[in-house]
């Protein structure tokens, strides 16, 4: 089953390395990751999305607890929460298909931040789903690159982590 | 009114802190990047310095020093190729939750990734087998790390931990104060167990009718000893202890059903294989002592009590999980269980224990006392009479180390110092070097086979210098004999590479590092050879005992094997049941 670890950690170097490098020494899944800052700049956010039975995930979470640059470790799968990724994506943009690319982008109310007389670059936000979605519905050829942040994660109500 | 505190460098603050820490030997080797900590080391007396002939000799060393005082063991080593020996004796010590703290020097800060001379990336190398880490960038942070590295490896589950310290930060100057408490908020190790789980556990322990006590080493590293032989006595169950965790509980107590696992006894095996309520205390459930874990103990409800969460449930599924100090734990419970008004079922017990000793009458240690060429297990019985159970005892790893771990009967913790986790051959003869420091007083041995022993010699050395006495007990059988008794069982013995044509001339040897040798050939000269080396008490002898060759340690569970389907010596002259 996939879930979404929330991690606050201490913003020193090598903290990523040590989170990274026991997914890797321990085999665990990792399906992305991603880390940044908060309003305490001593203390780094991660969100990590990764899956395996409820004993792996389990000890996942025990395995992270135990880093000692680990300050806390929530599993925001186990209750109600909202997830975002950030994409960006370049695509040939040119005659007919500069419309019909504009009129998508506005279904999926995402926004075309560049654009040249044969590109256009969008940025969309939403769930990995909605992301997929998206680029399932252009036409392949059109698809110049794809830059995905990864997923982010809070949690619904007024409890913080 | 405020002392203004002193101005000092880099390397006088590493000095200081030690002393401050209350570290009395620090065990190294000198190089380019820690120079300047080494004169300062000159200056003073209050850290005795250990100069190894190897950085890998340093580690095992404060190792087994550790392992014998439960005090942190301290090593310093220098940039590049010192930092990276010093990687299989952090692995073996974190294998184990050995607490200890090792020193790197790093190039300067400035030269930190231009691939500079003896330039290594040492936390990166070290990150998967330390606790933690840390690299120092600015002298202003020295005296705290230095602080949180010993609070951290010593606290919770103990473990080695990592300072790399660049050049220039020994160089340079600061205001010294070597802070006196620690506070982290991202790590803060439980002690007490919940009473809850406490209570429950208490509960189920009064109902069991095969119960089972299975301690490990977590015991020992708790200092628990005494609680658990309390426990143990107040409801008269068996117990088995884990390699790791031999001497937690008096090996010649009667509740004492020996060591479990691939080379425990059987009747230790086949209690925890019939057992209906099992107590896991500070015990991980090792793949060498669980055997095939769809098979493992079948009957039992399991309660584990650990002081890392991680360990609960890792490979066996639990039914009352304590996180905790095993001390504090084993306090609570012992306590809970002497007020309960339940008490153990005593006829279910004496069934059991009559079933125990049914299993115990196969003497599964049995082997031929009648040859004349030297058998490993009578050097090592007979030691073990010679020294009272007394003495001090290291081992690398192998044939030996399992006969040394069945024959030597550990009453004491902190007595049987081994490689449990990581396996490292070449641990020994370090390791005891570390014991005999802290223990000049006392009988050390060093119980090896001729491969193990030649892979950190150069220690010998070490010895003769600063005058470390220990006994070496080498079982030669000129083999690797546990490759090849693997090879023999399970490679239709194609003894591929487990014999060595040129082995030393051990007596040589020693004598040539300045010590004793005694060579042993025969089963009659055993007991004259181990009076003679015991009595020259200022000698390091080398006991190079010419042992049977084709000898293989039993009883044995095949890998993959559960804990009931056990190989008996050939001498048993009973079929398994």
């Amino acid at each position: 089953m996939r879930h979404i670890l929330s991690l606050l950690l201490e913003n020193e170097a090598g903290a990523l390395s040590r989170v990274s490098g026991l997914f890797s020494a321990r085999a665990f899944n990792i399906e992305s990751l991603t880390v940044a800052p908060t309003e305490d700049p001593t203390v780094s956010r991660m969100t990590l999305v990764t899956s395996g039975s409820d004993e792996i995930v389990e000890q996942i979470t025990k395995q992270l607890n135990k880093l000692v640059d680990v300050i806390k470790v929530v599993d925001l799968s186990e209750s109600r929460h909202i997830e975002r990724e950030l994409l960006l994506i370049k695509l040939t943009a040119k005659n007919d298909h500069r419309e019909e690319i504009k009129r998508l982008v506005d279904i999926f109310r995402g926004h075309i931040i560049d654009v040249t007389d044969s590109s256009y670059t969008i940025e969309m936000t939403g769930s990995g789903d909605k992301l997929d979605a998206f680029i399932d519905a252009l036409d392949k050829k059109l698809i110049l690159e794809v830059v995905r942040s990864g997923v982010s994660g809070i949690a619904r109500g007024d409890k913080a982590i | 009114m405020a002392k203004s505190k002193e101005i000092l460098r880099g390397a006088e603050i590493f000095c200081r802190a030690l002393k401050d820490e209350g570290v009395k030997h620090l065990f190294g080797y000198p190089g380019g990047a820690v120079l300047h900590i080494y004169d300062e080391l000159f200056k003073q007396d209050a850290v005795e310095h250990i100069l190894v002939r190897h950085e890998q000799g340093a580690v095992h060393a404060a190792d087994g020093y550790a392992r014998a005082t439960g005090m942190p063991g301290v090593v310093l080593v220098t940039s590049g190729p010192g930092a990276t020996n010093t990687v299989t004796g952090i692995a073996t010590a974190f294998m184990d939750s050995i607490p200890m703290v090792v020193f790197t020097g790093q190039v300067a800060t400035h030269m930190i990734g231009n691939d500079a001379f003896q330039e290594v990336d040492a936390i990166g190398i070290t990150r998967p087998c330390v606790k933690h880490n840390f690299l120092v960038k600015d002298v202003k942070e020295l005296a705290a790390t230095i602080k949180h590295a010993f609070y951290v490896a010593t606290t919770g589950r103990p473990g080695p931990v990592v300072v790399d310290i660049p050049k220039d930060v020994t160089a340079d100057s600061c205001e010294y104060e070597y802070p006196t408490s620690v506070d982290m908020r991202s790590y803060k190790p439980v002690v007490k167990g919940h009473p809850g789980q406490i209570k429950r556990a208490a509960e189920l322990i009064l109902s069991a009718k095969k119960p089972m006590i299975y301690s490990g080493g977590g015991v020992i590293l708790s200092n628990a000893s005494e609680e658990l032989t309390d426990f143990t006595r107040e409801l008269g169950y068996p117990i088995t202890n884990t390699l790791m965790g031999l001497g937690a509980y008096p090996a010649t107590d009667k509740q004492f059903v020996g060591m479990l696992g691939m080379h425990g006894t059987y009747e230790a095996n086949m209690a925890m294989h019939h057992c209906d309520v099992l107590i896991a205390i500070g015990a991980r459930f090792d793949d060498r002592v669980t055997g095939d874990l769809d098979q493992f103990c079948p009957y039992a409800k399991i309660i584990q009590i650990d002081i890392d969460p991680s360990s609960i449930a890792k490979n066996v599924p639990v039914d009352i999980p304590i996180v905790g100090d095993v001390k504090h734990v084993l306090t609570d419970l012992t306590a809970l269980i002497k007020a309960s008004k339940n008490k153990p079922d005593t006829e279910a017990i004496k069934l059991w224990w009559d079933q125990i000793k049914e299993w115990q009458s196969i003497d599964c240690l049995k082997f031929d006392r009648t040859t004349e060429v030297i058998k490993p297990q009578y050097v090592i019985e007979k030691f073990y009479e010679l020294t009272n159970g007394d003495a001090y005892v290291t081992s690398d790893v192998g044939q030996h180390q399992m006969w040394a771990a069945q024959f030597y009967k550990f009453d004491k913790p902190r007595h049987w110092i081994n490689s449990g986790g990581l396996g490292t051959m070449g641990f020994g003869l370090p390791a005891a070097m570390g014991v005999k420091l802290a223990f000049p007083d006392d009988v050390v041995a060093c119980i090896t086979g001729e491969a193990s022993l030649v892979m950190c010699i150069q220690e010998l050395s070490t010895c003769l210098q600063y005058g470390l006495p220990v006994k070496v007990i080498n079982l030669n059988n000129r083999y690797m004999g546990m490759v090849r008794q693997w090879q023999e069982f399970f490679y239709a013995g194609r003894y591929s590479h487990s014999y060595m044509e040129a082995i030393p001339d051990f007596v040589k040897l020693a004598e040539s590092f300045g010590h004793t040798g005694m060579r042993i050939e025969k089963t009659a000269d055993v007991d004259g050879a181990l009076k003679d080396a015991l009595a020259m008490k200022d000698k390091l002898v080398m006991m190079d005992f010419i042992t049977d060759q084709t000898e293989n340690v039993y009883p044995m569970i095949a890998s993959g094997k559960g804990q009931h389907e056990m190989h008996l010596p050939p001498t048993t002259d009973r079929e398994l049941a």
